[in-house]
């Protein structure tokens, strides 16, 4: 039995024995959360815990008592404090907004009563904002279940329904102007569900739920799905069949002019939408790529139809041809240096389905069914690729899927690796932390997997103290060369310790592998240490699943081997006073010239170990 | 499958016992993991399982197994 071949209606029921089987997955990682309710939680938590064991994560949980979450918060010596949750959920309802405006409020006063019901809760942020590290979910209020002034609840500005909506407004200008808060956007949850099955009046006297107990399983995976966002747990690349699944019909004996694509019939109509909405995804960093059994060029035809939204050059990688689509996945995932556990495969056909379900566990297949109506919703109730945030870098992504591709063709141009680098022209900036990239450098910190030293994962909050910690060395680097720019693509910080520097964090995207941007960083982190009078370098490799290809980093670096541990790790270390020249690399830093050409004092030092 | 052992099957799924045997009398006393959590599960799972809905009279006063059949097949009936 597994959670997805489990209806949400039966969840609860069977919640021990599924918590039984997650619980026995291997590699999951603990997490402290305090759940911190205006109405019952308990069911709440139940059903979370089975969505977050899915998804990798082993869920502590604290829960207020009931309807206390402003005493906890509030009081610094509190259990809550004690537990130190790396996030708190706030779970408020319609149930416990203490007072509406009442008929004939001027509108003035409505906006003296918004201001007033906000400050609780504006306290209780604020409050979790100063005392925790944590990152804070709260979810938006849901509408009214009646509305005594009909329609009228919405218009007049003491309205009940028109309230709710000012205070969301509220909460939705406060987490764009705070960092590690996010909303939970009920509101629309309980639309979706139906409100009047969401308002269950039997479950909030009886049992004090502020909404139907059956609605629980909708909430906790909307909420799980953020949880692994702000982990950096989503999805990252969608991989689509082609025929009957982004057009009608089979191309490679319809032809292009014979699929149903475009606005001429209705089952055209709805793969065009389709195909927009992945395209939608694109645009926020999805990445897209193909698996189909096809020729290749009857494939690619296909995206010749004059209705296709989707554009050949909006695939990150693309395959057509016979062999197994597991094959082909495993190739999709190296190709674009992911995981398989970061790519959802979206295909009409049953048998490719349960193929890859078989053969890839790791890779999430929707049960998408075969009607192109249904895939959307059918997509977005798995929550596959909810994001907390969406960063510059995020827009781009598919762009510099695409940019890379043309620098693999220049490469060719070259015999000699080092001609190459030079041609580049690469740029970088190399500097501490700054508050401007706190989103982009947590973001970087919670998904890389492969070029990452110890995979140490932190929250936003975490990521923020650091900036003002004077025994923390940390360094992020940008890099841009010719063809385009990479963005923000490494990170790397440490402690000071006596006179070592503890380095706690090494990771880079595996987009810039082989640009020698990791000796960049080195000869930066050196000079830092340097400045800051250190004597010695201490960095730590912790072997996962998926990080093997740094396993001798430090010691490519010149770091000397000091003591192993008993899961693998090893500990290396640095002496700065004896080190030589800085590393030698292509890439001119901290240099503000755009255009390096220009710029002949690019750095070309002599590497020394 | 009548009332009675589907009943029996919400019982072992909510607590997770394939050996769970329960009679009319048994009662939270009985089975060490009924708390109001549990009683929540139970009932919720019994609304669904026999698409009714309890009013706040009746989930009050379901002490016992015993209670619990009866209240559904009434409704059942109805």
């Amino acid at each position: 039995m597994s959670i997805s071949q489990t209806s949400d209606d039966l969840l609860l029921r069977k919640a021990k024995k599924l918590r039984e089987e997650l619980i026995q997955r291997p590699n999951l990682v603990a997490k402290k959360i305090a759940i911190l309710g205006g109405s019952t939680t308990d069911q709440l938590v139940q059903v979370l815990e089975l969505f977050l064991l899915e998804a990798g994560i082993k869920p502590t949980f604290y829960q207020s008592n009931y309807n206390r979450y402003f005493e906890d918060v509030i009081d610094d010596d509190s259990a809550l404090y004690q537990f130190q949750p790396e996030i708190v959920y706030l779970h408020t309802t319609i149930r416990n907004i203490r007072s509406f405006p009442t008929l004939n409020d001027k509108p003035d006063q409505v906006k003296t009563l918004v201001a007033l019901e906000m400050a609780p809760l504006q306290a209780v942020w604020k409050k979790l904002g100063e005392k925790l590290k944590a990152s804070v979910i709260q979810n938006n209020f849901d509408l009214p279940p009646f509305r005594p002034l009909g329609n009228l609840e919405f218009s007049l500005s003491e309205g009940k329904v028109n309230y709710v909506t000012e205070l969301n407004r509220e909460i939705a200008i406060w987490a764009r102007t705070h960092s590690n808060f996010y909303v939970q956007d009920i509101g629309y949850l309980s639309a979706a569900y139906g409100l009047e099955q969401w308002h269950d009046l039997n479950h909030w006297y009886a049992y004090k739920y502020a909404m139907s107990v059956n609605a629980l399983p909708k909430l906790a995976r909307n909420l799980s799905s953020i949880i692994s966002s702000i982990l950096g747990k989503s999805k990252k690349c969608l991989v689509l069949d082609l025929d009957n699944t982004l057009w009608g019909g089979i191309i490679g004996d319809d032809g292009a002019g014979g699929i149903s694509l475009g606005p001429e019939t209705p089952l055209g109509e709805a793969y065009r939408d389709f195909q927009s909405y992945c395209r939608s995804l694109k645009a926020r960093g999805i990445l897209l790529a193909v698996c189909s059994k096809n020729e290749e060029i009857a494939a690619k035809s296909g995206f010749n139809h004059p209705d296709s939204v989707l554009q050949l050059d909006d695939f990150a990688a693309f395959k057509a041809n016979w062999e197994p689509k597991p094959d082909n996945l495993v190739q999709i995932a190296q190709e674009l240096n992911i995981g398989l556990d970061s790519l959802v495969f979206v295909d009409d056909s049953r048998f490719e389905r349960e193929m890859v379900r078989k053969q890839l566990p790791q890779v999430s297949v929707p049960e998408i069914g075969e009607e192109v109506t249904s895939y959307v919703r059918i997509l977005e109730e798995a929550k596959f690729f909810e994001s907390v945030s969406i960063s510059a870098e995020d827009q781009k992504r598919a762009q510099l899927y695409i940019l890379e591709r043309e620098r693999e063709s220049a490469k060719m141009l070259f015999s000699d690796y080092n001609e190459y680098l030079k041609s580049l022209e690469m740029r970088a900036e190399i500097r501490p932390f700054s508050a401007t990239y706190l989103d982009r450098i947590t973001q970087l910190i919670n998904k890389t997997n492969q070029f990452n030293l110890t995979t140490v994962r932190l929250t936003g909050g975490e990521v923020s103290a650091s900036l003002t910690d004077p025994n923390q060395v940390t360094l992020y680097g940008r890099l841009a060369d010719k063809f385009g720019d990479h963005g923000l693509i490494s990170v790397v910080a440490g402690n000071i310790e006596k006179q070592s520097l503890k380095v706690s964090l090494w990771l880079m995207s595996c987009r810039v592998l082989k640009r020698g941007m990791e000796l960049a960083m080195f000869n930066a982190l050196l000079m830092e240490a340097r400045k800051r009078g250190l004597k010695h370098i201490q960095g730590h490799y912790l072997p996962t699943a998926k990080n093997a290809m740094v396993a001798k980093f430090y010691e490519e670096l010149g770091f000397r081997l000091e003591s192993r541990s008993d899961n693998g790790g090893t500990i290396w270390g640095y002496d700065i006073q004896t080190a030589k020249t800085p590393a030698q690399h292509f890439i001119s830093v901290n240099q503000e010239h755009s255009n390096p050409k220009e710029n002949p004092k690019e750095e070309k030092t002599r590497r020394s170990a | 499958m009548n009332t009675r052992e589907r009943v029996a099957i919400i019982f072992r799924d909510v607590f997770d016992d394939d050996k769970l045997q329960v009679k009319d009398s048994t009662c939270a006393a009985d089975i060490e993991d009924w708390d109001s959590l549990a009683q929540i599960n139970l009932l919720v799972a019994m609304e669904k399982e026999f698409r009714i809905k309890l009013n706040l009279s009746e989930v009050k006063d379901l002490k016992n197994v015993g209670d619990m059949i009866s209240v559904i097949e009434k409704k059942l009936a109805a």
